[in-house]
């Protein structure tokens, strides 16, 4: 089979179908990044848009798919797939759909490599684009942000769809013959959003005086490979992190010739290494992402993530049951993306690690320091200020972990959120330690409202209401009844005239 | 050669019929444009960059990709609101069909003019219902989208079937296959006509040719 195909030929499929695959991966997961998506044209050849569409290169992206192909190329019984999950803030994960690039045996021998062969690569990237938009998940992804977040994961090897749930549609995107195999392109999606449907994101009422211990284990073991659909542009920290992959900074500058009736091609294929990061042709407007690098992700039309503007990224994520994670805010550090559950989707500045943790014990409170001092019992609020030191030492929240990637769930999810506090009511999301009810100090009182709160949690059932005392009261009524109606009747006429002065 | 032809029909609400219209046809043309072509001596060209753009619909839960080029987009609104004029203006019923024609324009000998000779015929067929209540409008949003989206996918199933396209020309004929008048992208030539039907089904008025792009004819 691949004796029929020269040597440049075969050099130049193996290179076409490397770059399609990263370049569906890209498309794919931008398209669920929940944010519209623009590039320019551009009527001169850069040389660097393979393809000739202009579909940025997120780093982290073509980093995963890099990993997962491992130096191999799809090929038949090596299928390149692209999950896209949901994962909401209680925890609940969901897989939507799987994209798969996979290719059979059916070969086309007489195909042109580098002209017919690129140009339906081309073809069906452009139908990738538009099939991206019209699966469910498309809406889904748009709306992400403060209720649930969507991730990908990109594995090589046999397609996996049974987390689809039953009733799984397939849509075809395309198909291109090729002188080793035919690649195929298809999505398939769950219809059935029965997770959705049951918790349909409602709140649930604040839970006073309970410690919520959402996380028994671990809940992301399964979901050491899933990544946020999030965004950060590649700045000064990143760029170091991809100088090895070298040929990540390959460029396509294909020619075509013609010579009608044949179309003999001369394809040259340069090698130059663009300046670090993405090599963007677009002005800024239309990435988003170039511009804003801290706010590449867009937050969901609910209200979305708030921004963090000095918090950690561990207090926002939790909030929302994310992991603190790893990449998205620490790229000195360079915890490769699949270690951690990165789940975060705003993407606090990169120094937000280096900031301290802040501990919120009640509305309005924002100390910007690791110690949680003391404060004067003079000064407002001064019930939140902790007890005893000894609380601080124990408190994990004061106390980080010092590895972000391995931190527990609970430590994650006792950090609170910055702006989802009202005044004196925990949100469904905050997490007590200690209850410490908003304003309530109480000098007259020896104990404050939490202790009493707490004593006269449970109390004892009325008397009237116990069963004995019940059936020998109700035996009393009946008998009693008669005599009372007798009265009632007697004094009708006061009665009438009581409700005449009340109309 | 055939000419290859497919119809696509949609029902939707009157402020519907632009976006609907706009979102199948930029679909089309997204897979029917490449880049500029510049050519190089030794018979060589190399081939422009073409961007996307995602747009969300404001009355149908849609959001279409289109070519990101202005000029590309006014010329196909363009039509599309003449179309929607013609649409209303009509009887009662609103049922019409706009077509994207793609063609080759063949030389001809002199006084003949140019032959273009069709290769590929889109017809969307539009069926205009009127809506009771702001509940129906809202069902009808969510069911057009998702119609939409099942057009999205007829679109790309047959263009994914790979069947003819005209070859590439050279630097003098590429005139003859590809609409080079816009200076970012370069769709193949291609012509938007429509016809409104009445009640009955058949034409009310005579086919309106309307050559948004094309050479002149005699």
């Amino acid at each position: 089979m691949d004796s029929d195909l020269s040597p440049q030929d075969k050099k130049d499929l193996d290179k076409f179908i490397k770059f399609f695959a990263l370049k569906t991966v890209q498309v794919i997961v931008q398209a669920r990044l929940g944010e519209k998506i623009n590039t320019c044209s551009s009527s001169s050849p850069t040389g660097s848009d393979w393809f000739n569409l202009a579909i940025k290169d997120i780093p982290e992206v073509t980093h995963e798919a890099k990993k997962a192909l491992a130096g191999q190329l799809p090929g038949i019984g090596r299928s390149m797939c692209v999950e896209i999950s949901l994962k909401t803030s209680e925890g609940d994960s969901m897989e939507l759909e799987t994209w798969c690039l996979e290719m059979n045996e059916k070969c086309d021998k007489d195909i042109k490599v580098s002209y017919t062969v690129y140009n339906r690569l081309s073809l069906l990237l452009k139908s990738l684009l538009a099939i991206t938009r019209v699966t469910p998940a498309y809406k889904l992804s748009r709306k992400q942000g403060h209720d649930y977040v969507i991730l990908y994961r990109i594995y090589f090897g046999d397609v996996q769809l049974t987390g689809l749930g039953e009733g799984f549609q397939t849509v075809r995107v395309g198909i291109v013959g090729t002188p080793i195999g035919t690649i195929t392109l298809s999505c398939a999606y769950r219809t059935n959003l029965a997770l959705m449907s049951s918790r349909q994101f409602e709140r649930t009422g604040p839970i006073m005086g309970i410690i919520i211990d959402h996380y028994v284990e671990r809940p992301f073991t399964n979901m050491a490979h899933m990544h946020p659909c999030s965004y950060r542009a590649p700045g000064e920290d990143e760029g170091g992190t991809y100088a090895g992959i070298e040929d990540s900074q390959e460029v396509c500058t294909t020619s075509f010739s013609t010579s009608p009736p044949s179309q003999l091609y001369s394809s040259r294929l340069s090698y130059q290494t663009p300046a670090l990061g993405t090599v963007d042709l677009c002005h800024p407007t239309a990435c988003t992402a170039a511009a804003h690098p801290h706010q590449m992700v867009v937050p969901g039309k609910e209200g979305g993530v708030p921004q963090v503007p000095a918090q950690p990224t561990h207090g926002t994520a939790a909030e929302h049951g994310r992991i603190p994670s790893c990449p998205t805010g620490q790229s000195p550090q360079l915890a490769p993306p699949t270690s951690c559950s990165s789940e975060v989707k705003t993407v606090s500045p990169s120094d937000a690690l280096e900031t301290t943790f802040t501990r919120k014990v009640g509305a309005f409170v924002n100390k910007a320091t690791t110690q949680v001092t003391t404060t004067s019992l003079d000064l407002p609020f001064a019930a939140f200020a902790p007890r005893a030191y000894d609380l601080q030492e124990n408190d994990p929240m004061v106390h980080p972990p010092p590895s972000p990637a391995p931190s527990s769930p609970l430590q994650g999810s006792l950090h609170s959120n910055t702006s989802s506090h009202s005044g004196g009511q925990p949100q469904d999301d905050f997490v007590m330690v200690d209850f410490k009810p908003a304003f309530s100090k109480d000098d007259l009182l020896p104990m404050d409202l939490g202790t009493f709160y707490k004593e006269f949690q449970n109390p004892p059932q009325l008397a009237s209401l116990s069963i004995d005392v019940s059936v020998q009261s109700m035996a009393e009524d009946l008998d009693s009844l008669p005599e009372k109606l007798a009265i009632y009747e007697k004094n009708i006429d006061e009665f009438d005239a009581f409700v005449d002065t009340l109309q | 050669m055939n000419c290859r032809s497919e119809v696509l029909e949609v029902s939707v609400e009157g402020r519907q019929v632009d976006e609907a219209m706009l979102a199948l046809l930029h679909t089309i043309l997204l897979h029917r444009s490449t880049g500029k072509f510049h050519y190089k001596k030794e018979g060589t060209y190399s081939i422009g960059t073409v961007g996307t753009q995602d747009v969300d619909c404001d009355f149908i839960d849609f959001t279409l990709v289109r070519v990101s080029s202005d000029e590309l987009d006014r010329v196909i609104r363009k039509a599309v609101a003449e179309f929607k004029d013609a649409l209303g203006n009509s009887g009662s019923d609103g049922m019409g069909q706009i077509s994207l024609e793609f063609y080759q324009k063949k030389k001809s000998r002199w006084p003949f003019s140019d032959e273009c000779i069709p290769w590929e015929v889109w017809s969307i067929k539009v069926n205009v219902v009127n809506l009771a209540n702001e509940q129906e409008r809202q069902i009808c949003r969510e069911k057009v989208g998702e119609k939409l989206g099942e057009k999205v996918i007829n679109i790309v199933e047959v263009i994914n079937r790979h069947e003819y396209l005209p070859k590439m020309p050279t630097q003098s004929e590429v005139y003859n296959v590809f609409d080079t008048s816009l200076k970012d992208v370069q769709p193949y030539l291609y012509k938007i006509t429509y016809q409104i039907t009445d009640s009955l089904g058949t034409s009310v008025s005579t086919t309106m040719r309307r050559l948004i792009k094309d050479t002149l004819a005699l």
